[in-house]
Order: structure tokens, then C-alpha cells, then sequence
């Protein structure tokens, strides 16, 4: 029992993580159609502002977890600036596959950029430990940056979703994402929505950053390679261009994770993440909540 | 009210507007016939700001509105049912009538607006929560032409909106075309079924390979024997 609980606890904590990334690509894929590679580098720029904004916070005696506020804010910049500067010029004269190939060079791009920062550098670094409070649930020592990670997360998603539900610009990225000259003739502007829908994707990266390093303490420059990876599988296990489906997606995968680990082995964590892909796809191609439409890549 | 000189517009090598002039004036319902790729649709999209034309231009009240950008164009008064319908699928019927008013902020005038196109259209209003995408063509076309009235537009260009219906659900559509036209909307309509357009047009002009071939009265030209044998099959 103690075991069962410890594997839906850690399942939800790793979904959660992987949920919010995964919205992000799922949320760029729904609007412009493109896997932005760049997404898992977006939680390193996360995982480096906290680095360096979290002394800062408590040095001036505020919660070292505000800093996550700028770490968003930074994030979110970062995105529209690879939106800006590297995507709409080649979305404008290029095809779908330039855009994906400046994708996979905007993700070096960063990586490259951060490691030529002198504070950053090759090496890994060890942030403040936030969050490390255990409390005991059923008998279970959980941390108590899990609780905050899963409540967290179930919050932002649900106010994601009602936002693009019924905000003005969250019906716009609807719009746009179905039907970009419809969207226009309806007086929407299609960049100001794209850039706004980047920012909000990267700002969720910094949130979901802050929620990894409580767990694991640490940030290199490569850290969202992995992380994104998970992500991105996640994001279309559940259909991509879903935001439900991203949610679903993410706690799916965070739950083979934590099932392999627990009853199983680690070492065999990745191989179970892609068997359950490889079936689901076989049996939904366009992932559990996608919509079915013959989508090339 | 909307005036278009001497157009050109091009698709890379493929010069698919050769020179266009018309005019639409004040409270007119005016029609453009023509048969598949004469270049009617090239011409509503370069009205509408969607296509850039590589010379000439378009005036609606006297103000070249080509330099502006295409979505700020819907704030001058000019709303554009597209070829095809374009509603927005995976949106609710509502919703898309609600995407038509995005430009309004005064949620009174949307809802007052959203009951107006209801009376047009009571059949939308019994399918509000319905995903637009479930809608049979008939009810897409007057789901995109309710959206397209949600800014109580001066101008409105309609892209051919009898296109895949059913005889009757053609009538339906042009008498809501002429109640429309006789509640004071300036219309330039697009379409293929010729008979009907200048049934219910005041003037039209005959679009051939994106030249003007002839232009006039709705009744000169339906008289007219070139127009009655190439588009009234008589
Ligand atoms: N995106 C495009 N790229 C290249 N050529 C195009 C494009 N769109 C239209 N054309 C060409 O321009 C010409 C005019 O097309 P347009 O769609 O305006 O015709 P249309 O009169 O609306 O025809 P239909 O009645 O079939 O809708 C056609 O020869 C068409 O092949
Ligand atoms: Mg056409």
C-alpha cells in the first residue's frame, strides 16, 4: 500500500512537470503548426534565471520560490524573441521544413549562448533547495515540493484552459490555429496572437523549472533536452495541438515513469515511455485526444 | 463607397488579375460572374487585404485601404463571407458569432447584434451550442454570413455563398441576400449561379481571365446574348 501510494505521488509529481512543458508544445504546434525544438531550452533559461534570482529574493528577505515571477517573465521573453527574431522571418520565406530545421538550430543556438555566459559555463550548477519540508500522507514521507509541484500545476491548467476558453486573446489563439485568414478577416491580428501564445509556452517552462529543480537540484546547460523530450512525448501521446490532450499526455507519461520505477526497474523507465507511445499510436494515430487529420511533419 | 482601379495581382509567375476597375456605391448590391479561376475570389481576397496587389488600387470611402494591414480592415466597415464558408470548426455556433464581433468590446452591442443575426437566422439560434463543423453547408453558409453582420458592416463581399446547396437552400440564401441588400448593406457578391446574382443585383460586372469583359445593368446583361448563352445556359 505504502509502495502504491509513493508511485501515484511520484507518477503525478513527474506528470505534472512533463504536463506543463507539454502544453507548450503542444500550444506553438496548435498555432503555427511547427515542434518547437527550442522548448526544452526554454526550462534551462528557467532553471538559470532561478539560479540566479533565488539569492537575490532571499537576500532581500522575500520567499526564495517568488523569483519564479521574473524567471516567467524572462522565459516568456526568450520565447518571443526566438519567435520574433529566428521563426516569422523564415515562417514568411520558407516551407515546414525550414522552420523546423531553424527550430533544431534555435535549441543549439541557446544551449551554445548560455554555456558562452561566463556565470553559466559548461558545468553543472546547484541551486537553493526550495520546497524541502516533508510531511507524511498515509504514511508516506512526501516532500513537501511534490504537494506544491502537483497543486501547482492542477491550478495553471485549469486556468489555461479556461483561458483559451473564454478570454479575447485565448479565442483568437482558437482562431488562428484553426483558420489564420478567417482569424484576420475577423480583425485578429495572427502575430500578435503567435507571439503572445510563445510567451505564454515559455512562461510555463520557467514555472515547470522551478518545480524539476526542487526535485532535483541542479541546472547544466542540456537540461531541458531530456526533460523536453519527455514532454514533447507527452504532447503527442495525448494528441498534439491539445491542450487537454498535453495534460492527459503528461500524466501519462509521468505514471509509466513512476510505475517502471517503482514495480520494476529505473533502467527500463524509457523503454516502457515508448512502448506505451508505440501502442497508443498504433491504435490512435493522432494521439489519445487528437484530432484525426493526416498532419505531416 | 468601394472603388477598385486598374488591379493586378499575381501568383508568383501566373498574372491572375489583369487590370480590374469597379465600383460599388452606396446601398448598391452589385455582382461579379464569372466562370471557375476568371480571378473572383483573387479579388474579394485583394479587397480584403488578404492578397497584395502588385499595382493599382482599392478605395473604400476614398481611402486607399491597401496599406493598412488586413485585419484592421474589418474597423473600416468591410466584412468578407469567404469562398467556402470558413467557420470555425471546433468553435460552437455562438462562438463563432462571437469571433465575428472580436473587434467590439461593448458586450450590449454583441448581444445586440448576436439577437439581430438570430432573427435572420432563428436556425442558428436553435443550434447555438452546436460545434460549427457538425452544420450541414447550408447552415455553415449562413453561420459565416451571421458572423460577417456580427460589426454591422456598410460593406459586405460575399464570395459565393449559393455554392454546394440545395435549389431551395439556394433561394433561402439569396432572399436573405435581398433583405439584406434592402436593409440598407452595400454587397458585392461573388457568384457562379449567374441567373440568381443578377436576379437580385442592381448592377454586375462579367469577370473572363482576370479581365472586366462586360459590365451593367443586372438587366441589360441578363438579356444580354453573350452573358445568356456562356453563364445562363440559354
Ligand atoms: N494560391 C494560388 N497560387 C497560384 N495560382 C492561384 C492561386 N489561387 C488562385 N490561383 C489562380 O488564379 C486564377 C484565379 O483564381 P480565383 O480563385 O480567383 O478564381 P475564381 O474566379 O474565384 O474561381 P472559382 O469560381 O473556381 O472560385 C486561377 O487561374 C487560379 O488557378
Ligand atoms: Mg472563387
Amino acid at each position: 500500500m505504502v509502495t502504491f501510494i509513493q508511485f501515484v505521488i511520484t507518477g503525478l509529481r513527474l506528470g505534472s512537470v512533463y504536463a506543463l512543458i507539454a502544453l507548450g508544445y503542444t500550444m506553438v504546434y496548435g498555432i503555427i503548426k511547427l515542434i518547437n525544438f527550442a522548448h526544452g531550452d526554454f526550462i534551462m533559461v528557467g532553471g538559470y534565471s532561478l539560479f540566479f534570482l533565488i539569492p537575490v529574493f532571499m537576500g532581500l528577505g522575500l520567499p526564495g520560490w517568488l523569483a519564479v515571477v521574473p524567471a516567467c517573465i524572462i522565459c516568456a521573453c526568450v520565447g518571443m524573441l526566438v519567435e520574433l527574431l529566428a521563426y516569422r522571418p523564415v515562417r514568411k520565406k520558407g516551407n515546414k521544413l525550414t522552420s523546423l530545421i531553424t527550430a533544431i538550430a534555435m535549441s543549439f543556438v541557446l544551449e551554445n549562448l548560455a554555456q558562452a555566459i561566463p556565470a553559466i559555463g559548461p558545468d553543472p550548477k546547484i541551486p537553493y533547495t526550495l520546497f524541502s519540508a516533508t510531511l507524511s500522507i498515509g504514511g508516506v514521507a512526501v516532500s513537501s515540493a511534490t504537494i506544491i509541484t502537483i497543486v501547482v500545476s492542477a491550478v495553471i491548467m485549469v486556468a489555461l484552459y479556461f483561458f483559451t476558453q473564454k478570454s479575447r486573446i485565448g479565442r483568437a489563439m482558437r482562431c488562428v490555429s484553426e483558420d489564420k485568414e478567417a482569424a484576420i478577416l475577423m480583425g485578429v491580428n495572427v502575430n500578435h496572437t503567435i507571439i503572445i501564445t510563445f510567451g505564454i509556452g515559455a512562461g510555463l517552462a520557467a514555472v515547470a523549472a522551478l518545480m524539476y529543480i526542487a526535485q532535483y537540484p541542479k541546472v547544466f546547460t542540456t537540461m531541458g533536452a531530456t526533460l523536453g523530450i519527455y514532454a514533447f512525448v507527452a504532447a503527442v501521446l495525448g494528441g498534439i495541438g491539445s491542450l487537454p490532450g498535453a495534460m492527459l499526455g503528461g500524466l501519462l507519461i509521468g505514471m509509466v515513469q513512476s510505475l517502471t520505477n517503482t514495480y520494476i526497474s529505473s533502467s527500463m523507465s524509457d523503454t516502457f515511455v515508448y512502448l506505451v507511445l508505440i501502442v497508443v499510436l498504433l491504435i490512435r494515430p493522432a494521439g489519445v485526444l487528437g484530432k484525426n487529420v493526416g498532419e505531416k511533419v | 463607397m468601394l472603388e477598385i482601379k486598374d488591379l493586378h495581382v499575381h501568383y508568383g509567375a501566373i498574372h491572375a488579375l489583369k487590370g480590374i476597375s469597379l465600383t460599388v456605391d452606396d446601398g448598391e448590391l452589385v455582382s461579379l460572374i464569372g466562370a471557375n479561376g476568371a480571378g473572383k475570389t483573387t479579388t474579394l481576397h485583394t479587397i480584403s487585404g488578404l492578397l497584395t496587389a502588385s499595382s493599382g488600387e482599392v478605395l473604400l470611402d476614398g481611402e486607399n485601404i491597401q496599406k493598412i494591414p488586413a485585419n484592421t480592415i474589418i474597423q473600416k466597415g468591410m466584412a468578407h463571407v469567404p469562398e467556402g464558408r470558413h467557420v470555425f470548426a471546433r468553435m460552437t455556433v455562438e462562438e463563432n458569432l462571437r469571433m465575428g464581433a472580436y473587434i467590439i468590446r461593448d458586450q450590449k452591442r454583441i448581444a445586440d447584434n448576436l439577437e439581430k443575426v438570430y432573427g435572420h437566422f432563428p436556425r442558428l439560434k436553435e443550434r447555438r451550442r452546436q460545434l460549427a463543423g457538425t452544420l450541414s453547408g447550408g447552415e455553415q453558409q449562413m453561420l459565416a454570413t451571421g458572423r460577417a453582420l456580427m460589426t454591422d458592416p456598410k460593406i459586405l463581399l460575399m464570395d459565393e455563398p449559393s455554392m454546394g446547396l440545395s435549389p431551395i437552400l439556394v433561394k433561402e440564401i439569396f432572399s436573405i441576400i435581398q433583405t439584406l441588400h434592402e436593409s440598407g448593406i452595400t454587397i458585392l457578391l461573388v457568384e457562379q449561379n449567374a441567373k440568381m446574382a443578377l436576379g437580385v443585383s442592381d448592377r454586375a460586372y462579367v469577370l473572363e481571365t482576370g479581365k472586366i469583359s462586360m459590365e451593367g445593368s443586372a438587366a441589360e446583361l441578363a438579356a444580354d446574348d453573350r452573358v445568356r448563352k456562356a453563364y445562363l445556359g440559354a
